[in-house]
């Protein structure tokens, strides 16, 4: 690991004064990719801003929803009362990645600020754009077996990696962060991005802002809810495809229906047009078909994550059958 | 003969400094040569905690297995360094080193944690559980004990860290089931494969009462 500055501190604003000096800075939080990052020296930071001790650490009820500091690691997320009584999707998705380990150390905003786990990002020896700008993408023709299927671009087709976005950014979280320039709110389907031209940026955070809080509003899906994770091995591996899935049932109709995939794209995907074709629908197998269907559609796979193209509706619909059985 | 100690990289990384890390020190070098003491900088930038540049230790107080430290620490050093190359405790192993395998799983307040992706500077005043904390003068620790009678190992090399999750994963209330233990213990890798045999340790002390 390289040396390099370390400041810790008490008081966001010098945190964020602290990140906009010159020279590469970085925040340090949880630590569980962002230490690991740089013993490989893919991060080389000049400075490391030690933000553990700013007071957002805690979880609380807001007038309607429920607001989660940008510090509270998963495993407190995952196991609140409130969590799991009212967002219980939420505790299925933090509890789907990682260990217990690594969700004692995680935060909610480090796990955010996540970076992908495509081999030829971690590989220093080969090209890639979102490590090196410009230097190309070895996954369009290498190995892609677990990269995206929608959204990527020619320079770039890592996939997001984490699972509690996948949650948050179908339960309409809202992110709150606070930089040079003042505090602004995005949506969370807003925080992360698409790779286009710019791989390299994994999400629409400006220079030297800083993650606050992320605000979940009034619960819609305290009960029928699934998050099905396909993965290489049971337990402790990246998701090949995974499916949040909340149903709003009412008398026997879906009311609204929210869903979102992991390991498909380089930010969490909404299946907005799935959602929208599900509302007002009975709760179905035959409806389910559909909507994954629909899903699927402008999916585009490259040479050995073909599978995802089948893997995917197929988990479409077992997400949905799962919520939907939940009584 | 006695054995010298060979000196390692604070993260024992043996690999030479590239170009541009030399460039990047070199030019922060200059910057800190020109500004004024760390101390003076880190008022001036309310960085009103801690401040080091490169080369700079801190001070760190670390209460590990029941006795208090007092330490000067490289901001790069992980806790599990420390534990094993400055306090000797060398029962936490370290195995991949990148938080895959659970082998250096430590307690830090009481929660499971993996000291191999904690830098040790962050964990100012708090308190610290290894393997060796966990048992009570010569009177083993219960999981202890059942990993024994039910040979939840085999090469040993995983074990202080199973010993150390299984204890946790308990406490978390997490062991409810094998599959809930098997699910809630995944982040603890065995090469020799004697899963079959920790999840039965586990079980048997959760069945004992241990809280």
């Amino acid at each position: 690991m390289n040396q390099f500055e370390y400041i810790r501190t008490t008081d966001s604003k010098a945190a964020i004064k602290a990140m906009t000096k010159t020279g590469e800075a970085q925040f340090l939080a949880g630590g569980t990719n962002l230490v690991d990052l740089m013993k490989m020296r893919i991060v080389v930071p000049d400075r490391l801003i030690d933000i553990n001790p700013l007071p957002l650490r805690d979880i609380e009820k807001t007038l309607t929803g429920l607001r989660i500091g940008a510090l509270a690691s998963n495993s407190e997320v995952a196991e609140h009362p409130l969590v799991k009584k009212n967002y219980p999707l939420l505790s299925l998705a933090i509890n789907a990645g990682a260990s217990a380990q690594l969700r004692n150390m995680a935060t909610t905003g480090g796990n955010m600020m996540q970076r992908t786990r495509c081999p030829y990002f971690f590989d220093v020896t080969l090209p890639c754009n979102k490590r090196s700008p410009g230097s190309g993408c070895s996954a369009l023709e290498g190995y892609n077996r677990m990269h995206a299927i929608f959204g990527a671009s020619t320079a770039c087709i890592a996939v997001n990696p984490s699972d509690m976005s996948v949650g948050m950014a179908t339960l309409d979280a809202v992110v709150h962060v606070s930089g040079p320039k003042g505090d602004r709110s995005m949506k969370f389907t807003d925080f992360h991005r698409l790779p286009g031209n710019e791989p390299q940026k994994d999400n629409n955070l400006l220079p030297g802002e800083l993650i606050i809080a992320v605000d979940l509003p009034a619960s819609r899906y305290p009960q029928n809810v699934a998050y099905v994770k396909v993965r290489d091995r049971n337990s402790y591996a990246f998701a090949l495809i995974s499916v949040a899935a909340a149903l709003d049932i009412r008398d026997g109709i879906i009311h609204t229906a929210s869903l979102g995939m992991g390991g498909v794209a380089h930010k969490p995907w909404r299946l907005t047009a799935a959602e929208a074709f599900l509302a007002g629908k009975k709760p179905v197998d035959e409806n389910f078909r559909k909507a994954a269907a629909i899903s699927m559609e402008g999916a585009k796979a490259y040479v050995l994550n073909k599978f995802k193209l089948t893997m995917a509706p197929n988990a479409i619909r077992a997400a949905l059958q799962q919520a939907a059985a939940k009584a | 003969m006695a054995r010298k100690k060979i000196p390692v990289a604070p993260d024992g990384d043996t690999t030479s400094a590239s170009r541009r890390d030399f460039i990047k020190q070199s030019s922060l070098l200059t910057a800190i040569a020109l500004a004024p003491g760390s101390v003076i900088k880190a008022a001036e930038e309310r960085w009103d905690e801690k401040f080091a540049g490169i080369f700079e230790k801190l001070p760190l107080h670390l209460e590990v297995n029941g006795v208090k430290h007092t330490l000067s620490v490289e901001p790069r050093v992980t806790l599990l360094d420390l534990l094993r190359e400055e306090l000797q405790l060398t029962g936490t192993k370290k195995g991949c080193d990148r938080g895959q395998c659970g082998a250096c799983t430590v307690h830090v307040d009481g929660k499971r944690v993996n000291s191999c992706l904690s830098l040790a500077i962050t964990n100012e005043g708090k308190k610290i559980t290894t393997i060796e904390g966990l048992a009570d003068g010569d009177k083993l620790h219960p999981m202890q004990e059942a990993f024994i009678k039910h040979d939840g190992f085999q090469c040993g090399y995983c074990t202080s860290g199973q010993i150390m999750s299984g204890v946790a994963c308990i406490k978390e209330g997490h062991a409810g089931s094998p599959e809930e233990i098997r699910e809630f213990m995944s982040g603890n890798i065995c090469r020799c494969g004697a899963y079959t045999n920790i999840v039965k340790a586990i079980s048997e002390v959760k069945q004992g009462g241990m809280s």
